[in-house]
């Protein structure tokens, strides 16, 4: 694979005002010009090299507008990698690029390995014998860290997931080779339409799932939903306002589809947070019957993590007991606010309510008691397993790109199956997901089929 | 004994199987002084096993041998008693023509097309030792001490190489079908150095079809519609003989229970590695248990014999066994058995120890292919047999060598595989084994091969012209459909209606059209009738084309990857030792294989894409430091 299409951030992780991330390979311009919109509606192709463009990234499918951006152009050889290049220049901070970076990987780039980018100018001619070591040991390094990641991931419930969804293709693919190898076997039933569309659909569906409940995977691309709730003046606002300014926001105001909901992102130690803030949910209102309404049942279903504000100088009353009640079975972090003032509150009974859920204390007022929480929210999510923070953002960025792949090709297979398509052609699609998924294991062994094909099966003459 | 000179050849051919044939063939029709020395004239392209030629990717080598310019086609179409096209309902990347093939009409035919070809000589005798100078072959001695000089050298053994064939608990030194072994050549070739392996194969009893109770099984007719191999071919046999279908049962299964401590493969006899996709009736009862009954297919081996092959019976019990199992099969309760079955046993080559021209990296100029690469079946050993003429004809007369890639043939993927992959069971071509299958289809042999076979001198000039006649038609007949449209008048709505499809709307053009599923290229046809004047085989090619653009495209984009890693070539002096970061298991293996190009350095298994990440770059350096030095 030393002639795809590679893409990474090429700015530091954190909190510039915009960052880049950088495309090289073949098929750079076509992937950008395919999520890119000018005002003109310009074809990226058309345009001439050192240039710079302004508009919209989109969701091809959808047209929707993922970030206003500014698009460089540069075609080979006069570029870094002496391949075509385009870098795309969008606002900074962790979730945006992350999306810019998602959004170019799921049409087609593959993320890059460390030192890639270097590696390509060196093989290309563009940089001098001296640097050729420290490529190799870049890919050397890499190469340790792959086996680590890989392994560690061996482990996981994801590989175990995808090699039971790898399994059932490589089934499904067995017979339809059987099918071709040896038409005459009776005994081996012929794999038809219907069956390959239901088996493709229970793996369309599957991927699906974890395209959604992979929390991490969601949590890159559009943040951990977090709602605030609490009774009026235990200090809802003060958690959210020094969560946002400690945090600096990413995206401020992105407004929700009602006037009433207001979005803000936040990274918190590696996890990006949507925080709702439930507008009508203010504290002039009977809270607990505000949480009777739909809406609010809503916002709270849809939550990935919820932050239960408390006053600990005063007595637990029934609306918070109720609101314990109404999180029930949910992620949840019980935050005791206002230490500043004598505590009132039944601690035990708090426990008691909480289960094994964490309890922080704060002052909002004196700016106590954050930290820990962020560090609550942190380890909440990633298990404490948070250190080697980037190597895990980069697999769950390359994983979900493959899983938004592997539907991809699964989709065309159905869709070819259901236009009647022959079985051989919809073979490929399915190969293709099958090899897609083993590039997230990193198993790609070429015999698996034949094996398969010969245990599965009795064969010949 | 006295040893003596007995001529001087480019090329030497050992052994005259379906490798030896083609190789023969081939060398000698691109114009080089050809010999081929044959244990048994008798037995030139004899098939020791199943009567037929063909099937699912064999089939397609067929065509490609055919397209290349070499035999096996012309000799199966003119000799053949039934043939089929298989997968007619399937996509066309899996179709597959098979042949049923009259054995003794088969040998004749190509024993006739040997003699008759200009260059090639053809003398019965057993080589016994290769004559070699500084890892350089010079020739071949053969039993008689006659000694050939020779420029190049193929040899195509098969199985003869230190055979042995074993049934129950008897085991001698035999060629196929009792045919005299080559012991001191197996040793020749292991005093040179070159790695040899142990493969087994097997074959199932023949009964006189005299004693067949027809009535209890089911007919297997060939095609009603004439079919052919070769794109030459114009005369169709059309008196065909009917295949047989039965089964066995539990009866046969208990027998073989029973008497499974007399099977040499389960007592330790056998120590060969046999094929998986070929498996003796033991091996499939034992392995499969559970299955009531197994296919048996009764194969008439000629018009002029009563020999028939009953398929799905390999075995190596006893003989007094396989009478007991011939018994238990409905249909063949009385059938007299006219030879039993039997496992061979031989030493095959060690494949990477080949360049993909087919020549030893070991001995220069000195070429092997068929069954002694490892490989199983008639139509490997006949491709190979084709590419190692070629390429030792064009040494010897200082041409370009000829590689066939993956995305070129099923030949290309054979043979790429063997050399870079070796293979630890004798080898079958399957379509999975191709990547590009869907561009490596039956109907389209001639588009990719033919222009190869023409500038190898193996294709006619008058044959080459009428293949670019044919190519321009259908591109011209696929550019107009792109262009034309039709209108949605009501002819066009009757046509599209009786077909199920929905209404047209619009015009539409005819390629669109034609890519609906329900279409054919017959439909749009009456819509639109060509200017051009199509046979049925320009218009499957434009149907195919038209219809899969899209897949065809996608597969092409592949292969477009897989040049670029073809294109980056690997200096032969590579010393693998002095690169640092690739890993020790990668680095053995390039050693062995020496890869040619990145593309097949990453085919080899244990090397993974960090090692060729190393590779390229220490080829670069290595490029530059030579430059600016």
């Amino acid at each position: 694979m030393e002639f795809d299409t590679i893409a990474a951030i090429s700015t530091p992780m954190g909190e510039g005002a915009i960052a880049i991330v950088r495309l090289s390979g073949p098929q750079a311009i076509s992937i950008a010009n395919q999520i890119f919109r000018s005002p003109g509606e310009k074809s990226l192709h058309e345009q001439l090299s050192h240039t710079i463009h302004y508009g919209h990234l989109i969701e091809p499918n959808t047209g929707d507008v993922v970030e206003e951006v500014m698009l460089s152009l540069m075609k080979g050889p006069k570029t870094f990698t002496r391949e075509d290049v385009v870098e795309i220049n969008c606002h900074g901070g962790i979730v945006t690029v992350n999306r810019v970076l998602q959004l170019v990987l799921i049409n087609g780039a593959r993320l890059a390995e460390p030192g890639e980018f270097t590696k390509r100018a060196f093989l290309n001619g563009r940089i001098d014998l001296s640097q050729a070591e420290a490529v190799m040991d870049l890919i050397r390094a890499k190469t340790d860290k792959a086996m680590n990641v890989a392994l560690g991931q061996m482990e996981g419930k994801l590989s175990r997931l995808i090699a039971s969804l790898r399994q059932a293709l490589l089934e499904t693919l067995a017979q339809v080779e059987v099918n071709i190898d040896y038409p005459e076997y009776d005994d081996v039933e012929e794999m038809t339409l219907p069956m390959i569309i239901e088996k493709s659909t229970w793996v369309k569906q599957e991927i699906e799932g974890l395209l959604k409940t992979s929390s991490q995977g969601k949590i890159l691309r559009e943040g951990l939903s977090t709602v605030i709730v609490g009774r009026p003046n235990v200090g809802k606002s003060s958690l959210l306002n020094s969560l946002v300014q400690e945090n600096k926001a990413i995206v401020t105001d992105v407004a929700g589809t009602t006037r009433d909901i207001i979005e803000e992102y936040v990274n918190v130690r590696g996890v990006p947070l949507k925080l709702v803030d439930t507008a009508g949910i203010r504290e002039t209102e009977d809270i607990v019957e505000r949480i009777g309404v739909e809406r609010s049942r809503q916002v709270l279903k849809q939550a990935d993590l919820i932050l239960l504000v408390l006053n600990q100088a005063d007595e637990l009353t029934l609306e918070d007991e109720r609101l314990f009640e109404a999180i029930d079975g949910m992620d949840y972090i019980v935050v005791l606010n206002k230490t500043d003032l004598e505590k009132k509150i039944d601690s035990q009974r708090v426990e008691e309510l909480a289960g094994n859920r964490k309890i922080v204390t704060t002052s909002l007022v004196k700016e106590e008691g954050v930290n820990q929480l962020e560090e609550a929210i942190a380890s909440l999510f990633f298990e404490g397993s948070l250190d080697s923070g980037d190597i895990t953002y980069v697999s769950n960025a390359r994983h979900i790109a493959l899983l938004h792949q592997a539907k991809r090709t699964i989709e065309d297979a159905i869709d070819a199956a259901h236009a009647a398509v022959p079985i051989d052609m919809i073979q490929i699609d399915v190969t293709r997901t099958w090899e897609i998924l083993g590039e997230i294991t990193g198993d790609t062994v070429e015999e698996s089929l034949l094996d398969q094909l010969f245990s599965q099966f009795c064969l010949g003459k | 004994m006295q040893k003596f000179e007995a001529g001087s050849f480019d090329v030497i051919v050992i052994g005259a199987g379906h490798a030896g044939a083609e190789a023969a063939l081939a060398a000698a029709g691109m114009g080089a002084k050809t010999l081929v020395l044959t244990i048994n004239l008798d037995m030139i392209a004899f098939m020791p096993c199943n009567p037929s030629i063909g099937g699912p990717a064999k089939g397609i080598v067929v065509r490609e041998i055919d397209a290349l310019g070499g035999a096996m086609g012309k000799v199966i179409d003119k000799t053949h008693i039934q043939m089929r096209m298989l997968n007619t309902g399937k996509g066309p990347a899996v179709r597959a023509l098979r042949a049923q093939a009259d054995k003794v009409l088969y040998q004749a035919e190509m024993k006739r097309l040997m003699e008759e070809q200009d260059n090639l000589s053809i003398h019965q005798a057993m080589v016994e030792e290769l004559v070699i100078e500084d890892n350089e072959i010079k020739g071949v001695i053969t039993q008689v001490g006659a000694i050939y000089r020779a420029k190049t050298v193929i040899v195509t053994t098969g199985t003869f190489l230190r055979g042995e064939i074993i049934i129950g608990d008897l085991k001698y030194s035999s060629g196929p079908n009792n045919q005299q072994p080559s012991l001191k050549l197996a040793d020749n070739l292991r005093e040179l150095g070159f790695d040899l392996v142990r493969f087994k194969t097997g074959t199932p009893p023949r009964v006189n079809s005299k004693t067949i109770d027809y009535s209890k099984t089911e007919i297997q007719p060939g095609d009603e519609v004439p079919r052919a191999f070769s794109y030459e071919t114009t005369e169709f046999i059309t008196d065909q003989m009917p295949c047989w279908l039965t089964y066995t049962n539990e009866r046969t299964h208990s027998i073989i229970d029973e008497n499974l401590h007399l099977s040499p493969m389960y007592s330790g006899m056998i120590k060969g590695t046999g094929p998986r996709y070929c498996p003796s009736i033991e091996d499939k009862v034992v392995r499969f248990n559970d299955k009531p009954r197994h296919q048996i297919f009764l194969e008439p081996e000629g018009r002029n014999t009563r020999e028939v092959y009953v398929q799905g019976l390999s075995t190596s019990l006893p003989e007094h066994v396989q009478r007991k199992l011939l018994e238990s099969i409905p249909g063949l309760e009385k059938a007299e058995m006219m030879r039993a079955g039997y496992a061979i046993e031989y030493d095959a080559m060690v494949p990477t120890q080949l360049w993909p021209t087919l020549e030893t990296k070991k001995i220069h100029n000195l070429y092997t292919a068929g069954q002694i690469n490892g490989t199983s079946g008639y139509e490997e050993a006949a491709g190979q047999g084709l590419m190692a003429g070629m390429n030792a004809a064009a040494r010897a007369l200082n041409k370009e060598e000829i590689i066939l890639s993956r995305s070129d043939a099923y030949i290309g993927v054979l043979i790429d595989d063997l050399v870079t992959k070796g293979t630890n069971e004798p080898y079958r071509l399957l379509t999975s084994r191709a990547e590009y299958r869907l561009l490596l289809r039956h109907d389209n042999a001639d588009l990719r091969l033919t222009e190869i076979g023409f500038k190898a001198g193996l294709i006619s000039a008058e044959r080459f012209e009428l293949f670019e006649v044919k190519k321009k038609l259908i591109e011209d007949e696929i550019v107009r459909l792109r262009k034309t449209i039709i209108k949605p008048n009501e002819e066009t709505q009757n046509v599209v209606h009786s077909k199920g499809g929905t209404a047209l709307k619009d015009g539409i053009k005819g390629q669109d059209l034609l890519k609906r599923p329900e279409m054919s290229y017959e439909d749009i046809e009456k819509l639109s009738p060509s200017p051009f004047e199509l046979t049925d085989e320009m218009k499957e090619q434009i149907e195919i084309q038209v219809k899969y653009e899209g897949y065809i495209e996608k597969s092409l984009q592949q292969v477009e990857k897989l040049k670029k890693m073809e294109d980056k070539k690997i200096p032969d002096l590579i010393d693998y030792d002095a690169i640092s970061g690739i890993a020790t298991e990668a680095k053995q293996k390039m050693k062995q294989v020496r890869p040619l190009s990145i593309a097949q350095a990453s085919r080899i298994s244990g090397v993974n894409p960090a090692d060729i990440s190393i590779l390229l770059v220490y080829i670069e350096q290595g490029r530059i430091a030579k430059i600016s030095g």
